[in-house]
């Protein structure tokens, strides 16, 4: 890959130091976002997928930590950053959306305040006037009608589409050169979803923004994705061009995941689950995580780690099996 | 607004209610209020005079009324001991017990808050446990206990201050801390409690996420939050402080409302026990009702609910 990555993750690991043990949240991700692509990650509840995110931000809350490994944003690396360092790049070159619009506003404080602190805590404006005026703008810009009203709205008096409106045009504000966006629409209904999946797409074509989109659904994936890393249990198992994914789909979970998709003009009984449950991270099994849940795995399977190895053209999967067939 | 009028408006049938029951009460507790005035060797005749020009042996519900309706025109009857208006004592006592609620809240809320905070930002180390243990001895030392102490070190052994209270400012600065010691204990553990978890709260990491430093996400997004049950807290403190301080007030002797309640209460002294109790309740009243007022004059959420 010779495109120039804005986000490269290299070997993160970063655990929770529980009273019962350490639970090793991400455990040695590798993951590159180049410029101006969308990224999907994907994976069941409980992967690691948030934590990956909030690694990049600096937001990983005690007891958890990241322990290792390397974060480079546009080559300057932020893991060991110290925090006043961290809070420069922090909403100005990578901003993040969480998954629940309901929840991620101050519900004290106007949303058009909250929104212009990120041009002020960056100096991207002189006045307040200024900072107003470029908030009400990018309310324009991200469909919220009404923008000069909302602007002194509290975020209870606003939809549960119009709030995540508001998180984009808090994370689109300053311009970053990264959006990361964690399950922004999971908390929408579908047709609100589309929208804002739609909005997230062209704001990204228009000022050449990446971005990281975590979702569990595959759907959202085949549609405004470029590329896609599927987590599991702390680890990338597969990671793909989205065509090349969904062509030929490598990792047995990966394909687990692709097909307990429902499909309308499938017999919906015929639905398929992946058997078994998600490993305790505080136990993982020695060997491929997945192993335990694996129709195809064998002795070696459950001994050893695969590596994650090339198994096509821009194609990567951690599992002996496919490599074999690749 | 309009449910802050139909706030007030459902405060009458509880004052009339609690003027109902004090009414009661005192009737039932043994002691005629005749004997008690008269002393003891009158003749029956002086009695039932007495008691025909207090209008004793109308029937309660008549009695009932025009207490009321005295009540209503700002009379509280006169008292039995002093012979004065009630109404009269209680405007000449209430300076006296503001100044000393008005100087322990304030007490109370800036040492409340700021070792609250403290104890917050600093969660689990040190300053963390020596602002909580001050604040334990702060809610589990009863005041009468704090009051004395005070008064033994500061005033009796060290003189840096009046031993009894003549009003002044100085001479109210022991009184106003012991009062407000136990409000600040309170204040600082519930100020505590609800700022760290308001900080687990979603909007901190999106504040966080912004770059913010972490003393602007705490005053400027967490503390609003934080503070809006620490408020109702310190509403409903005043009134209670203000509607007289019973064992401070001994204490210090200071003459504030306190002591007409306990001086009326030995003196079987009828009219001025009605009438501080009246007081009470109304000021306490009061209290809790700007404290809802506040609270929704502060949560947006709920503003937009009235
Ligand atoms: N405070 C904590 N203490 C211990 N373990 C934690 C803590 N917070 C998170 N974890 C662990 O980290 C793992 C990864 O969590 P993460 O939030 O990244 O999952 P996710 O992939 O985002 O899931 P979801 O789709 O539900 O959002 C979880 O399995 C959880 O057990
Ligand atoms: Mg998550």
């Amino acid at each position: 890959m010779d495109e120039k990555n804005v986000l490269e993750i290299r070997d993160l690991h970063t655990s929770f130091f529980t009273e019962k043990g350490v639970v090793r949240a991400v455990n040695g991700v590798d993951l590159n976002v180049p410029e101006g692509k969308i990224i999907g990650l994907v994976g069941e509840s409980g992967c690691g997928k948030s934590m990956t995110a909030r690694s990049v931000m600096g937001l990983v809350r005690y007891p958890g930590k990241v322990e290792s490994g390397s974060i480079r944003l546009d080559g300057k690396e932020l893991t060991g950053l110290k925090d006043q360092d961290l809070r420069e790049v922090c909403g100005n070159d990578v901003s993040m959306i969480f998954q629940e619009p309901m929840t991620s506003l101050n519900p004290v404080l106007r949303v058009g305040h909250q929104v212009e602190e990120s041009l002020l805590v960056h100096h991207k404006v002189n006045s307040r006037k200024e900072a107003k005026q470029e908030v009400i703008e990018m309310f324009n810009h991200v469909g919220i009608p009404e923008a000069e009203q909302r602007y002194s709205c509290y975020p209870h008096e606003l939809s549960g589409g119009l709030r995540q409106r508001v998180m984009i045009a808090m994370a689109m504000i300053c311009e970053p050169r990264l959006l990361i966006a964690d399950e922004p629409t999971t908390a929408l209904d579908v047709t609100v979803e589309a929208q804002i999946l739609r909005l997230m797409k062209e704001l990204c074509e228009e000022h050449g923004m990446s971005v990281l989109l975590i979702t569990h659904n595959l759907g959202v994936v085949a549609e405004i994705c470029d590329e896609v890393y599927v987590m599991y249990a702390g680890r990338i198992v597969e990671h793909a061009s989205v065509f090349s994914l969904f062509d030929h789909t490598s990792h047995p979970y990966t394909k687990g995941l692709l097909s307990s998709i429902p499909r309308i003009g499938k017999n919906p009984e015929y639905l398929h689950t992946i058997p078994g449950i998600v490993p305790n991270l505080l136990h993982l099994p020695e060997g491929c995580p997945f192993s335990t849940r694996c129709d195809l795995a064998l002795e070696r399977c459950r001994k050893e780690l695969p590596e994650l190895n090339a198994v096509g053209e821009n194609h990567e999967c951690r599992c002996f099996e496919a490599i074999k067939e690749g | 607004m309009k449910s802050a009028v139909k706030r007030v408006i459902s405060m009458i049938p509880v004052l009339l209610g609690v003027m109902l029951l004090i009414f009661i009460m005192l009737r039932i507790v043994p002691g005629d209020p005749v004997t008690v005035l008269l002393g003891e060797h009158y003749s029956q005749e002086t009695i039932d005079r007495l008691t025909a020009a207090m209008k004793l042996d109308r029937p309660l519900l008549e009695q009932f009324i025009s207490y009321v309706l005295g009540v209503l025109k700002g009379d509280l009857g006169i008292s039995y001991v002093s012979k004065r208006p009630v109404t009269m004592m209680i405007l000449q006592a209430l300076p006296y017990t503001v100044k000393l609620a008005l100087m322990a809240a304030a007490f109370a809320w800036v040492i409340g808050l700021f070792a609250g905070i403290i104890a917050a930002v600093k969660e689990n180390k040190i300053p963390d446990r020596i602002f909580m243990a001050f604040s334990l001895a702060g809610v589990s030392v009863p005041v009468f206990m704090s009051a004395l102490l005070l008064q033994y070190i500061f005033a009796f052994r060290l003189k840096l201050f009046p031993i009894t209270s003549d009003g002044s400012i100085l001479s109210m600065l022991l009184p106003a801390i012991a009062l407000g010691w136990n409000s600040a204990g309170s204040i600082a553990r519930l100020t505590r409690s609800s700022l760290i978890e308001v900080m687990q709260a979603d909007y901190i990491d999106t504040a966080r996420a912004k770059g913010l430093k972490r003393r602007s996400v705490i005053f400027g997004h967490a503390l609003k939050n934080s503070l809006l049950p620490v408020i109702t807290m310190m509403a409903i403190q005043l009134s209670s402080m203000l509607s007289g301080a019973v064992i401070t007030e001994s204490v210090f002797g200071i003459p504030g409302i306190g002591r007409l309640a306990t001086t009326s209460i030995s003196n079987r002294d009828m009219p001025l026990l009605q009438g501080t109790i009246l007081f009470t309740t109304v000021v306490i009243i009061l209290g809790n009702l700007i404290a809802d007022l506040l609270y929704s004059v502060l949560d947006p959420r709920i503003r937009s609910q009235m």
